[in-house]
């Protein structure tokens, strides 16, 4: 069977196409992802019982469903809720911040707990309100020590934003299966969008590992 | 349903001992005292946990055949064998990355007594390092069967009626998505429930005596 290599080339504003909207998927999953993830972190380190309990419900709920599943769920009852279709992106952005913030939840929630009882206490004594508290102390100390995990989990964001294939958005995957299906040449463009995923997240793991050294390095 | 959840589970467990096998290997690789083990190992694992597991389904599933020859594709079930297959060697890397860590919190000094006593490298990884480091990877490896059936669920987007792919069938004869979805999710709920209660027997049963209780 003779290559064609070709064929990544022929349709190369199709796969830019199909780039940008795994991109922009990804960074509107970080963008909501993120700050909800914050504050199911908070919820969950919460004392008052009311927030504490659903927090963990619901963080707990997400965790153990597969992300496509919940990608379905949202495609399916969103129409529902809101009254009318959505389309298949908004529906995307949605499963992902729904998604992605309990994991973010539980990266950020090991950050806080490493914030010594001490620093929140002395920033309370110097009359801050709990926001303020929240703003200034405690989400600088805490999230520039999970740094790396959080990158990590950006990495793993940007492979499950292929996911949204499910539900026929056109990003990165479904671009190449649409150039498969007319032009059949699935070994060449299969290894193109894999070398492709292969290179952006090597140099996100090369950027993790980065901040990890200089990490040891100040401590 | 009730044959997706029966789907779901055999794809789960025996990619889950596909990747326990291959994780086992590729991981105690990366810590081998020999260069070129230590490659393969590290190379194996960044190809596979760097790219999405979908791409590398649809990779086995539509790239592949071709190239090996018509008759895989006239195979039955070729999707089933595919996913199980996929779902293996990529689970295969993330577990190897749980072995080498739990391999690294063996203290030196064990192997250098292990060696000490005459034991060859093999020996001592079979009798010293592995039985030891076995029960420190036990809680992320629970982590890891647990996404394994998690993960099980993309085999639908190659045509395998498991748990979500029965879903979504049931969703296209009628037009109940979000019913059928429901259904699935408490099917996933009910598997996951089920592991970790089974692993926390496990790990209470395989607990080395002395060290710190959970």
């Amino acid at each position: 069977m003779a290559f064609d290599w070709d064929v990544i080339w022929r349709n190369k504003y199709l796969f830019l196409g199909g780039l940008s909207v795994t991109l922009k998927l990804f960074v509107l999953a970080l963008a909501g992802g993120l700050p909800l993830g914050i504050i199911l972190g908070l919820g969950s380190l919460s004392s008052r019982r009311w927030l504490y309990y659903p927090t963990r419900a619901y963080v707990n709920f997400i965790r153990n469903i597969p992300l496509i599943l919940v990608v379905f769920w949202v495609y399916f009852s969103l129409p529902l809720i809101s009254g009318r279709s959505l389309g298949p992106f908004t529906s995307a952005v949605v499963a992902f911040v729904i998604f992605e913030a309990t994991y973010f939840c539980e990266i950020i929630r090991a950050g806080f707990q490493s914030v010594s009882k001490g620093q929140i206490q002395s920033a309370y004594s110097t009359g801050l309100t709990y926001f303020q508290m929240v703003r200034y102390v405690l989400i600088p100390i805490a999230i520039r020590r999970v740094i790396p995990s959080l990158l990590t989990q950006g990495i793993v964001i940007l492979q499950d934003t292929s996911l949204a294939y499910v539900i026929g958005l056109r990003e990165f995957v479904r671009t190449a299966a649409i150039v498969d299906s007319r032009e059949v040449r699935p070994l060449e463009l299969y290894s193109f969008v894999a070398i492709v995923f292969l290179v952006l997240c090597l140099v996100g793991s090369l950027v993790v590992r980065r901040l990890e050294a200089r990490d040891r390095q100040r401590v | 349903m009730l044959r997706g959840i029966l789907l779901t589970l055999q794809i789960g467990i025996i990619s889950w001992i596909i990747a326990l096998f291959a994780g086992i290997l590729i991981g105690t690789f990366r810590t081998f005292p020999w260069r070129p083990l230590r490659v393969v190992g590290t190379a194996y694992v960044e190809i596979f946990r760097n790219i999405p597991l979908l791409v590398q389904l649809f990779f086995w599933y539509y790239a592949i055949p071709p190239l090996v020859g018509q008759w895989l594709n006239r195979m039955h079930n070729l999707g089933y064998y595919c996913a199980i297959f996929g779902l293996g060697i990529y689970t295969a890397s993330r577990v190897a990355e749980h072995v080498r860590s739990g391999l690294n919190t063996v203290p030196t000094g064990q192997r250098f007594a292990g060696l000490s006593t005459g034991l060859s490298q093999l020996q001592l990884y079979r009798h010293v390092i592995i039985p030891y480091a076995i029960r420190v990877m036990i809680p992320p490896l629970t982590t890891e069967f647990l996404t394994v059936f998690k993960n099980s669920a993309l085999a639908m987007t190659i045509g395998v009626l498991e748990l979500t792919g029965m879903a979504d069938r049931i969703n296209a004869r009628t037009w109940h998505g979000l019913e059928s979805t429901t259904g699935a999710i408490a099917g996933y709920l009910i598997i996951g429930l089920s592991i970790i209660t089974l692993m926390s027997l496990v790990e209470s049963k395989l607990r080395i005596p002395g060290l710190i209780k959970r």
